[in-house]
């Protein structure tokens, strides 16, 4: 899988942006895809695929946090309540109207979409902590319209039942179905955001990024790239809150909470910001770690602990790790797992003359 | 409005004054920490929780008098904040914004299950000395714990912004907010009045956990506290401890008013989305709140 090269030969500018620099590269990306299309689905459990598939939506949403916040260099805390957004639109087209997966999920994204750009409006006059508490905000108005606006929310417990998409006259019901229809969107979504950020576009959200006033003298619309970011992070909200509604088999308010917020700018803080390979790891860091202490404790604490005590101790512990490990990776490793696998590949490039 | 009596009024503006000004303490331990080390606390609410778990535990396991209980709190709550002070915080200065707002977000992860480890599950009680038959004042009949609570919160934040703008630290910790360069420069120790401010924001935040431990009940719900302080403080601006009264005093009015007159039409909760609505408001009309200051920004 590690390649060596031996001098950059780049004569272009076309060869210096593109997508796989290197052969290696390509051959990497079609094991992985292999690994994922054939071995994953066949010998993981099924206890492991659904892991896998919060995983990938986990992704989707934590692309679309990394592009406000990583590469727009905008806080937001509101970001579960976009996804809720996109949940409860798709939800209600799939109940009233039976719409298609290719329907409801587009909807879901472009509802979110409107509703994030709309909460970005503060963005230009407001900006760091400012528009953190402006966020902040947006996640308690949209989660408490959802919950007391029984038209959106279809009245018992906010919540609304959806059917499994369809997908070529197959209704995807089990786990190991649904896996191939989410790995598609979360590989959709690494490459559409991999294009994005070597695009005009993205370039420009950079350099809103690192001095706003600045890009502003340059040329760039500020308003507009900060509003552009908003929409389109929202809109993979959207679409991720749509995923889960279909795999979940339900949308509920209470899946979108403040502490998902949380749990995807950990992500993309423990991933790397402005990263899109810091997305994929930081998602799967963050939706692996409580199954892994749910069953590291499990298995190890009975030497300490009744089962009683343990199962108590859990939720707690899991608190604790996850406040901890985002404190340490800000203070030691600020770029994240992403870093972490660069310093790995750049000292294997030139292995073994590495000193 | 169909039968809009005074008497219902002037309850509900009362109620919002009183809870206002205990807002308003809650918000000011934030504003200490943000006028002096430019770093803002998250975790507001979850130190507000961990004082008033140390009150509670202290008296109520102990069986020490209630006082021991606030003393035991306030030392917890200032041990604390230098701890973490020095050891979170203090290698994050100079970071970008998001660092120290995610830093303070884990941290009150962090508070929240060790309070339950350290605590256990069960919901405590703070019991002060102040009874519990309601006080009459004219037409008013207000609960003894707020009228204490409002007036320990008014007598506190007489006292920080005397400290602030007349006693030799509070002065210096401004010339710290002011710049922290030019500060170093008139031989200010400028990390020792990031401490100085981290163990102030632990003393009000411990008061604050007995207060409003006393009045609602000391669990894990009385972290929810420290939301509202956003509110609170982006109405009054982020640096001004008037801002962070007047703020929790609209703060507690509107909240009142609200569920007085919003709830009976729309089904209840409007407590907890008014105060949020009028911040986004605020935040769109005049960003630097009421009384903060507005910082030019230069490339």
């Amino acid at each position: 899988m590690f390649g060596s090269e031996t001098g950059v030969f780049k004569t272009s500018y076309a060869a210096d942006m593109a997508l796989y620099p290197l052969p290696v590269a390509r051959r990497t990306m079609a094991f992985l895809a292999l690994f994922f299309l054939f071995a994953v689905p066949l010998l993981f459990s099924v206890y492991a695929v659904t892991i896998l598939n919060l995983v990938l939506i986990a992704v989707v949403g934590a692309l679309g946090l990394n592009i406000l916040v990583g590469y727009t260099g905008q806080v937001s805390v509101g970001h579960a309540a976009f996804m809720s957004v996109g949940a409860y639109t798709a939800a209600n087209l799939i109940a009233r109207l039976h719409a298609p997966f290719w329907i409801a999920i587009p909807a879901g994204g472009g509802m979110a979409a409107l509703v994030g750009a709309f909460f970005g409006i503060p963005s230009l006059r407001i900006k760091g902590l400012y528009l953190a508490i402006a966020t902040l905000a947006a996640q308690f108005i949209i989660e408490w319209t959802i919950n007391h606006v029984t038209w959106i929310s279809g009245g018992v417990d906010a919540s609304i039942q959806v059917s499994p998409p369809v997908v070529f006259g197959m209704a995807l019901e089990t786990q190991r179905q649904l896996y191939f229809f989410l790995l598609f969107f979360a590989a959709l979504a690494v490459t559409a955001t991999l294009n994005l950020v070597r695009s005009r576009v993205g370039r420009a959200l950079v350099a809103v990024r690192d001095q706003d006033i600045a890009a502003e003298i340059i040329g760039i619309n500020t308003f507009r790239y900060k509003l552009a970011a908003f929409a389109i992070s929202s809109f993979y909200a959207g679409v991720a809150g749509v995923l889960y509604t279909y795999y979940l088999g339900i949308a509920n308010y209470e899946q979108f909470g403040i502490s998902v917020s949380i749990d995807y700018l950990a992500m993309i803080i423990i991933g790397g910001l402005g990263s899109v390979l810091g997305s994929i790891f930081g998602a799967a860091f963050i939706t692996i770690l409580p199954e892994a202490t749910r069953l590291f404790l499990k298995h190890f604490g009975g030497m300490f602990l009744s089962h009683g005590a343990i199962l108590n101790l859990i939720p707690n512990i899991r608190l604790i790790l996850f406040g901890s490990l985002i404190i340490f990776f800000l203070i030691v490793e600020p770029e994240g797992l992403n870093r972490l696998w660069r310093n790995i590949r750049n000292y294997f490039r030139i292995w073994p003359f590495t000193t | 409005m169909p039968d809009v009596s005074w008497r219902f009024v002037s309850i509900l503006l009362a109620n919002g004054v009183l809870v206002g000004s205990m807002y308003a303490l809650v918000a000011l331990g934030f504003v200490l920490i943000y006028k002096a080390t430019d770093a803002i606390n998250f975790a507001q609410g979850e130190f507000v929780m961990f004082g008033g778990f140390l009150a509670a535990a202290t008296a109520d396991m102990a069986g020490l008098p209630w006082w021991a209980g606030v003393l035991a709190a306030i030392c917890g709550m200032i041990a604390l904040a230098f701890c973490l002070e020095r050891v979170v915080l203090r290698p994050l200065l100079g970071r970008p914004i998001i660092a120290v707002i995610m830093a303070t977000i884990g941290l009150a992860s962090v508070l929240r299950g060790t309070a339950v480890l350290a605590f256990g599950t069960g919901v405590q009680s703070i019991s002060l000395p102040v009874g519990s038959s309601p006080f009459h004042l004219g037409p008013l009949v207000l609960p003894p714990i707020e009228i204490v609570g409002a007036g320990v919160s008014l007598v506190f934040l007489a006292a920080f912004a005397w400290f602030f703008l007349k006693s030799r630290l509070g002065v210096a910790m401004r010339a710290v907010a002011d710049s922290q360069q030019v500060a170093m420069a008139m031989g200010i120790n400028v990390r020792r009045y990031f401490a100085l401010a981290w163990a102030l924001g632990g003393v009000v935040s411990a008061l604050g956990g007995v207060l409003w431990g006393a009045m609602l009940a000391v669990d894990n719900q009385l972290a929810l506290v420290g939301l509202k302080v956003f509110p609170v403080i982006i109405l009054g601006g982020l640096d001004s401890i008037l801002g962070a009264v007047v703020g929790g005093l609209v703060v507690g009015v509107a909240e009142n008013l609200s569920a007085g007159f919003l709830d009976p039409l729309v089904g209840g909760g409007t407590k907890d989305f008014v105060p949020f609505v009028l911040m986004i408001a605020v935040l769109m009309v005049r960003p630097e709140g009421m009384f903060g200051r507005r910082r030019i920004e230069r490339v």
